[in-house]
């Protein structure tokens, strides 16, 4: 009965979705305020029908309802409850199913949150994301039912892949999506600025913390993923360029490139055209990478099992999107961009040279996720382009990206005097090219260019961006003369700068030694000491496991017992590495058990990782910025007092 | 033309590149169903003779129903009954494919619940099974005469959909009882 609750659930939403796609669109051509009025009505009924559904799923899912194919696919008796309800997401159907609530989410909050936005501006945004809704529902409804029966009901669940049962890929998929769906809401504003032909600055003003909010979630995932793969795959790296991951990565590049040419936009209404270009790309780009994820066209580890109606389904619906968005864009752009003119040395350079590197690094990522394809489409060879060439083509764009980053954060919109600016940045730029060559050659022991240039540049990031918020602070004691917005990117730019220093620290300082280990030997690794004490057997809910007790020491003095497993989950039969990991902020030692050898002796992998910790911890500094960004006061002090104003004229008019 | 066409031209390129790479499916490369296609070649032990080998050519010449099966699946004793039902009125030749199993556990379950199949070929590192796309068991092919999958269905057989996967698919369905 609750499934198919659910089940028509998704139908009544679909049906209020194509209300408030209708209705609005039309409403705003017209001027008929009517029709408008309906967009966010239909818009929070949706929401709520796709709530009820998603809370079906879930309850069927915390039921052990077998009877539902999807459930019986993808959960078991005794999984713990928390992956019974991450488990929802843990598969194309229910993931899809996600998708869509977060969309609804998304344009509720919108709805929200438009009051003070034009009426007609703000029926049309919500009417494109209506459309956007209407898409993936009927993708759900035709092509990946979740409700799906099973007759006769399963007595027991086929289990939930191993590799998903893990706290960090439980919340992974939700914050992905956020960001993903959240770029949605940019893109409806371009379309809603397209339809009208009316793109100012306050366009910009308006589609800013929106897309900021999007970023955030997408790098708080995106980080998670990265996270959940160094200490669950059990090979220790934290980025592997699979395809999965780089379809979620291309819309991150371009989003933060979105982001900073909406400043320019925002500020001085240069780069109208581009930005709209942008925002309609990052959206584009996260729709390609469902396309990615679901049709089975590129071979990933992260791949949802695989149905080409389902590839042709998503791909024609981002055929219409896209290209539906890019004919506007062609009959309208060429009306937008003004002639204001910016002198070479001015913050508008380095914004405009900071687009053209993430869109180069986004291609350079496009063309390796897709070139596998092309080569066995030619040839018939499987290939894959792995981490090597990846590194070093994206880190072409990078270096240049990084160091214009320290010298744009300091220059003047329009014009900046070259005289004051120099001295500005003298400092900073000694410090880095002098800390660039001390951290690795003092700390590490060793040096090479490319180390003493990763060093530097993220030496440099951290400084310049400590300059603005340092010097607001010792000026006036307690009242900050920073705005948020710009303390936001401060800070923002501060985690890029943690995360450069994290990313070249570890991959040229990281030691991995595969090695055959048994009870009672030990090993040295980075002057580090690992014995294994002894091996155990333990019991899991859904699991049964070898446990190995390895302590490790450094120079006789205990530093740490860690306790890596080999699990053997009961259902699926797969062996799943859980590594042994202590983590500290200057480095982190891991043990990984990999096969067992022979009697008692195990195979091990043992790595020893420094900083790898400012590499997450990078990124969360960076959407901390995104959220300070956010908290400015004028997205909230001016949407009021612009409320009061079109009501104002509203009642002059009327 | 003006420049703004161009981010159109390119996308409109991708798609049809994208386009073709879905058509080139290639069954090694997408897990997905191959049906219409020639049943993937292989050649096993069964499971009862590590002596006897089990291949395609086993089944040639007449429907054959292939199940994928293990004994640690839960689904597959659920499965089970109907399968001893389809091989005492002689519906059709049932093949076994063990899958990723212990080959004793396999017999003692065979002996215990009945044994539906004409011979089981013992997949042990599930090797065959990746050519043959299974997701999960059971699973369960159904190949025609001239030895192509006309069908596949994920999860327990039951009546209902023998009757309108199965029965329905083949011609002459006076073979299928």
């Amino acid at each position: 009965m609750i499934p198919e609750i659910g089940q028509f659930a998704l139908i009544l939403a679909l049906s209020l979705a194509i209300c408030q796609t209708v209705l609005p669109l039309v409403g705003a051509q017209r001027g008929d305020t009517a029709m408008m009025g309906v967009a966010r009505t239909a818009a929070t009924g949706q929401f709520l029908f796709v709530a009820v559904a998603f809370g079906c799923l879930t309850y069927a899912f915390v039921t052990d309802d077998f009877s539902v194919l999807y459930v019986a696919n993808h959960s078991q008796l005794s999984l713990p409850n928390l992956y019974k309800v991450s488990a929802v997401w843990g598969a194309h159907e229910g993931s899809l199913l996600l998708w869509i609530f977060l969309l609804a989410g998304w344009t509720v909050a919108v709805a929200r949150f438009s009051s003070g936005l034009p009426d007609a501006f703000a029926a049309r945004v919500i009417g494109v994301l209506g459309f956007l809704s209407i898409g993936f529902l009927l993708f759900a409804l035709l092509t990946s039912n979740p409700f799906d029966r099973l007759v006769p009901a399963a007595v027991d669940g086929g289990d939930l892949n191993p590799l998903l049962q893990d706290p960090g890929l439980a919340f992974h998929p939700p914050l992905l999506y956020i960001g993903y769906v959240g770029f949605s809401v940019a893109f409806a504003f371009a379309i809603a600025a397209m339809i009208s032909g009316d793109l100012d600055q306050r366009w910009a003003k308006w589609t800013r913390p929106w897309t900021t909010v999007a970023w955030l979630f997408l790098t708080l995932g995106i980080a998670l993923g990265s996270w959940w793969a160094y200490y669950e795959l059990g090979w220790g790296g934290w980025w592997f360029w699979d395809a999965v991951e780089n379809a979620s990565f291309m819309p991150w590049l371009i989003g933060t490139a979105l982001i900073h040419s909406l400043a320019v936009t925002e500020k001085r209404g240069l780069f109208k055209s581009w930005t709209l270009l942008l925002a309609i790309t990052a959206f584009s780009l996260s729709l390609l990478g469902t396309f990615l994820v679901r049709s089975g066209i590129i071979v990933s580890v992260h791949a949802f099992a695989t149905d080409p109606t389902r590839g042709f389904f998503i791909l024609s619906f981002l055929a219409i999107v896209v290209l539906g968005a890019l004919v506007l864009y062609a009959w309208r752009a060429p009306s937008l961009d003004s002639d204001a003119g910016f002198s070479p040395l001015s913050r508008e350079t380095f914004l405009l040279l900071n687009n053209v590197l993430l869109v180069v690094a986004t291609t350079v990522v496009l063309i390796g996720t897709l070139s596998p394809l092309v080569v066995e489409m030619a040839t018939g060879d499987k290939i894959s382009i792995g981490p090597p060439w990846f590194n070093v083509a994206f880190l072409v764009p990078m270096i240049p990206l990084v160091i214009l980053l320290g010298m744009g954060m300091h220059t003047a919109w329009r014009t900046q005097n070259a005289g004051s600016w120099a001295r500005l940045l003298r400092i900073p730029a000694i410090i880095a090219i002098l800390l660039g060559v001390v951290i690795p050659l003092l700390v590490y022991g060793r040096v090479s260019i490319l180390l003493v240039v990763g060093c530097a540049a993220a030496v440099w990031i951290v400084v310049s961006s400590l300059i603005q918020p340092v010097r607001s602070l010792l000026r006036e004691k307690g009242t900050a003369g920073i705005t948020r917005s710009a303390l936001g990117m401060c800070v923002a730019h501060l985690g890029m700068g943690l995360f450069v220093l994290g990313a070249t620290v570890v991959s040229a300082f990281g030691v991995e030694s595969d090695q055959a280990l048994q009870p009672g030997q030990s090993i040295e690794v980075a002057g580090y000491d690992f014995r294994m004490v002894g091996l155990s057997n333990v019991q899991g809910p859904n699991f049964s496991a070898i446990e190995a007790e390895i302590e490790i020491s450094n120079d006789g003095e205990f530093v740490a017992t860690i306790r890596p497993q080999k699990r053997q989950y009961l259902v699926q039969k797969s062996p799943m590495t859980e590594a042994g990991i202590r983590a500290g902020l200057d480095k982190d030692l891991f043990v990984a058990l990999g096969d067992q050898l022979g009697n008692n002796t195990w195979s091990v992998r043992v790595q020893y990782k420094p900083l790898i910790r400012f590499i997450w911890l990078g990124a969360l500094i960076m959407a901390l910025g995104g959220l300070i960004a956010i908290s400015d006061r004028r997205y909230r002090v001016n949407v009021r007092k612009k409320a009061v104003i079109e009501t104002g004229e509203a009642e002059a008019t009327a | 033309m003006n420049r703004f066409v161009w981010p159109l031209i390119a996308v409109a390129g991708l798609l049809v590149f994208l386009v073709m790479g879905l058509r080139h499916g290639d069954p090694r490369a997408l897990p997905s169903p191959f049906i219409g296609e020639p049943a993937p070649v292989f050649e096993l032990p069964t499971l009862m003779n590590p002596e006897v080998n089990i291949g395609t050519n086993t089944f040639a010449g007449d429907y054959a129903l292939v199940n994928v099966w293990a004994t640690w699946c839960v689904m597959c004793r659920a499965e089970h009954p109907f399968l001893l039902e389809l091989a005492a009125r002689k519906a059709i030749p049932i093949y076994g494919i063990n899958w990723r199993d212990s080959r004793l556990e396999a017999m003692r379950w065979l002996d215990e619940l009945g044994d539906p199949y004409l011979a089981s070929a013992y997949d042990e590192d599930g090797r065959v099974g990746i050519d043959w796309g299974v997701y999960g068991a059971p699973e369960t092919f159904l190949v025609d005469p001239e030895g192509t999958v006309i069908y596949k269905h994920l999860g327990p057989l039951d009546p209902v959909i023998w009757q309108r996967e199965f029965v329905a698919r083949m011609s002459g369905g006076g073979q299928a009882k």
